[in-house]
Parts: structure tokens; sequence; C-alpha cells
């Protein structure tokens, strides 16, 4: 299965994506929320970078959207990993941190969730791949990669914090 | 699978559910207080027996997941009319139900319907054998005030025999680590317990100070468990939790009670407004513990 990002690639897109974010903040940065499972250590990252570069502490929250999804039936797990946002909502930036976006099923269901916390300013989306395939009208505002794949193929993302091993994301056959 | 009973439920699957309603309680104390897990699901709340905190709870439970409910309650039903329960849960079903929550006054009706239908039964009391819904409200509630069950000692004190919740929770209890004790006069404790994982006894003075939980059941005038012993006072002189009792308590120890209480008789009034009676988390806890139980049965259909 062909490694398309290693883990210094999603290193340097982890670190233009905060850039991204600074640049589109103004005084006030957003609330980084990630979306269990993967993208909770990676909206961490993000905002370790831009804390590193700002000087200021950034809110990191983390969204679990087993209760919103929209796809119940194909779901084998009753499984939650917890919602935990470190602040109001309200009146704020998010921005929700994903690791693949797809058919944007998931983002639908955080964007559902996030709203019954509050009603922030705005909410955008940083992914670290986009795959394409969207089932619904919504975009990404920051793409570490964007992979061009078959709906056939599975995208697979490791992270440090999750999986113990070293970064990398693949990309496996229908078969593999 | 339907959750009939604590008996021989595997302590992984008993920390799961308390898992999921630590969050649920979470989800429970958001500006929104609804989640759209259960959307589309359709539960029916059949109490055969009356009940107001436990039908209460699960509705509340099922409409904080979104689910559809349908709630009978005996007195406004058909069996007045001599329908059997066979057939009021084959037409109940046939309504499309997913799920029902059952009380009735007889041992094992819940466990009757589930082998009659093809839905998901939660079995909320039935007769003196299982409560076990109760049991994990009260397992959360300890897990809550203490951090963990694990070597926790309780005293379960009062009409045992007659007691659907001393039964389901000893099994859940003692599955999660907890030493139980069973207190009660001869005449009120169970025939079977030799084959119990509990300790029995008749004296709560001697357990008051080695206890860290007090569980005091109700005195059950309607299951008969007035008549076996010779007086209210009498009862109370051995087995009410009194001031003079409660102060013999270890300082950590807190109380617990199913409701609704006979305040003076189990336990005395003011020690039922004590900050260590969770007499009323309990209640609060029941919500997200049925919430995890529902959600646990249906979420993956």
């Amino acid at each position: 299965m062909p490694m398309v990002m290693a883990a210094a690639d999603i290193g340097r897109s982890l670190t233009r994506i905060s850039h991204e974010i600074i640049e589109k903040s103004g005084d006030v940065l957003p609330v980084l929320v990630g979306i269990h499972t993967r993208g909770v250590p990676l909206a961490r990252r993000i905002a370790g970078v831009i804390e590193e570069v700002q000087g200021v502490s950034v809110s990191v929250g983390a969204l679990d959207i087993g209760l919103y999804r929209d796809d119940l039936a194909g779901r084998l797990t009753t499984e939650l990993a917890g919602t935990r946002l470190p602040t109001d909502i309200t009146d704020r930036t998010v921005v929700l941190v994903d690791d693949v976006l797809y058919t944007g099923r998931t983002v639908r269901a955080a964007l559902d969730a996030l709203s019954d916390f509050g009603r922030p300013a705005a909410v955008r989306l940083a992914v670290l791949a986009d795959r394409g395939h969207r089932q619904l009208p919504i975009r990404p505002d920051h793409v570490g990669r964007n992979l061009p794949t078959s709906r056939t193929e599975r995208v697979s993302v490791r992270l440090a914090e999750i999986d113990g091993t070293e970064d990398g994301v693949w990309v496996e056959g229908a078969e593999g | 699978m339907s959750f009939l009973t604590t008996e021989g439920v595997a302590r992984s699957e008993l920390e799961k559910i308390l898992y999921l309603a630590d969050e649920f309680t979470e989800v429970l104390a958001r500006p929104i207080r609804i989640v759209p897990a259960l959307q589309g699901k359709l539960i029916a709340n059949l109490f055969f027996e009356n009940s107001t905190r436990t039908r209460l709870s699960f509705e509340r439970a099922a409409r904080a997941l979104s689910a559809d409910v349908m709630t009978f309650s005996a007195g406004s039903s058909s069996l007045s009319k001599g329908e059997s329960l066979k057939d009021t849960a084959l037409t109940i079903e046939a309504m499309g139900v997913d799920l029902m929550v059952v009380r009735h006054s007889s041992t094992g009706a819940p466990r009757r319907i589930d082998q009659w239908t093809s839905c998901l039964v939660v079995n909320a009391g039935d007769g003196a054998h299982q409560h076990p819904t109760q049991a994990l409200l009260d397992a959360f509630t300890l897990r809550r005030h203490f951090g963990g069950i694990e070597g926790l000692r309780v005293a379960i004190v009062g009409d045992i025999r007659h007691s659907r919740v001393a039964r389901s929770n000893l099994f859940a209890l003692t599955a999660l680590g907890a030493q139980v004790t069973l207190v009660a006069p001869r005449t009120l404790q169970p025939v079977e317990y030799q084959d119990w994982p509990a300790a029995v006894t008749e004296s709560l003075d001697e357990e008051l100070s080695r206890t860290d939980v007090v569980y005091l059941l109700r005195i059950q005038t309607e299951r008969g468990g007035a008549s076996v012993f010779p007086s209210l006072p009498e009862y109370v002189s051995r087995y009410g939790l009194t001031r003079e009792r409660f102060a013999r308590l270890p300082k950590e120890s807190v109380v617990l009670h199913p409701g609704p209480m006979n305040r003076g008789v189990e336990i005395d009034d003011e020690i039922a407004r004590h900050p260590r009676a969770l007499i009323l988390d309990q209640v609060a806890n029941g919500v997200a513990v049925r919430m995890a139980i529902l959600f646990r049965l249906l979420g993956a259909r």
C-alpha cells in the first residue's frame, strides 16, 4: 500500500495550515475543535504551532459526533469518545479539524453537534487530506493535501498520539 | 440484546454502560439537552405496575435521545378488559416498536415479552426479581462520588426478601468489585441467599462502623413487607437509619435510597436531607444511565 504522505509531509502541511489560520484571523484567534478520533491530535498540533508563532494560548476542544451521524444503520459501535469544548463558542470563530474529508457527512454531523453548544460567528474546516467524492455541499478552508482517489480505495491515517507509530497517510486498493 | 437482569452480566459490559453514562451526563449539561442519536426509533414504556420516577426517567431518557415514546400505564389499559400479557405485547409490537421498557408485578414478565416479540426489552422492575437500571444508576452514583466501586463496602438494609432493587444491586455491585452485606431481620432475609455472593446479618448496628455505603430499602407494604415484623416502631428501633446510627458511620460514608422514601421509618427525615444522602443524585443520574442503556441497545441497530 503506497504511502502518500510521510511524517515530514504531515508536519509541513500542518505548519502551513497553522499559518493560514493565523493569517485569516483578526486579533482574536479561533477555537480549534478536533473531530474524534484523529482530528483531536491534529487540532492540538496546529494549536501548538500557532502558540509558538504568536506567543498566545489557543483553545482546543474535542468533538464526538457519534450521537449525530445520519448513517446510524451502518454503524456497528456504540462507543463514544466524549465531547469537551474548552470555552463558550458563541460569537467565536471555530475551526473544525479532521484527518480525511470524504463524503462530508462527518462534517455535517459535526456542524449539528456544534450548534447544540452555541452559535459560532463562523465555522471553518481544516483537513489533513481531501480525497473528494462529496455527497453534501461542504468544502474545506484549509487542506493539507488533495488526494485524488476512487471510491473503492481506502485512505488510512496514522498519528503517533493515537496509533503509537510514526505518522503517515496511505492509500490502499480495494483488495488491500 | 435485551437488558433484563444484572445477574451474570460481565464487569466489562457494566463498565461500558457507566462510561457511556458519563458522556450522557455531559449531554444533559449542555445548553441544548437533546441529541439526535435515536431519531426515528420508537420506544414503548409498558408500565403494568404503577411507577412515577422510573416511568418519567425512562421518558426523559428516550426523549433526550430524540426517540419517539409511547407510554402506557396500568389502570388505563385493556388489561382491565382481560387481554393477556402476550396479546398486549404482540399488539404493541405490531405498531412498529423497536424497544419496550417493561415493568410488571410478576417475576419474569419482561423475559416472556422478550421471548414472544422481536423487540428489544429493558426490564424496569419485575416483581421481587430484578430492577437492573436502578442498580446501574446506583453504581453510577457511587462511582461518581467515590471515583470507583472496587473495594467499597456496601450494606443493603431492609426488606431483602421482597426487593428487586437488592437483588439487582447485589449482582451489579459485586461484579464491579464491591463487598455487599445484606442486613435484614430473619423474616425478611431471602431464602436463596446461600448461593449469593454476599454476607448476611441481622444486626445493622454491628455493620455501621465498617460500611462505606448504607443502602436503605423501602418497606414495601404492597409486597407483604409490613406483615412480617411486629410493628413499624420495632423495625425503626432495629433497622431505621436514625440520627444516632448515622453518627456512628465513617465520616466518608454515604446513604442511598431507591425511593419513594418512608420518612421516619427506614430513614430519619433529617438524614434524608443530609449532604451525604445521595438520594436526589440517584434520581438525576438515572436519566443519564437510562440514556446509556437505550443507546447501547438501539444505537448500533
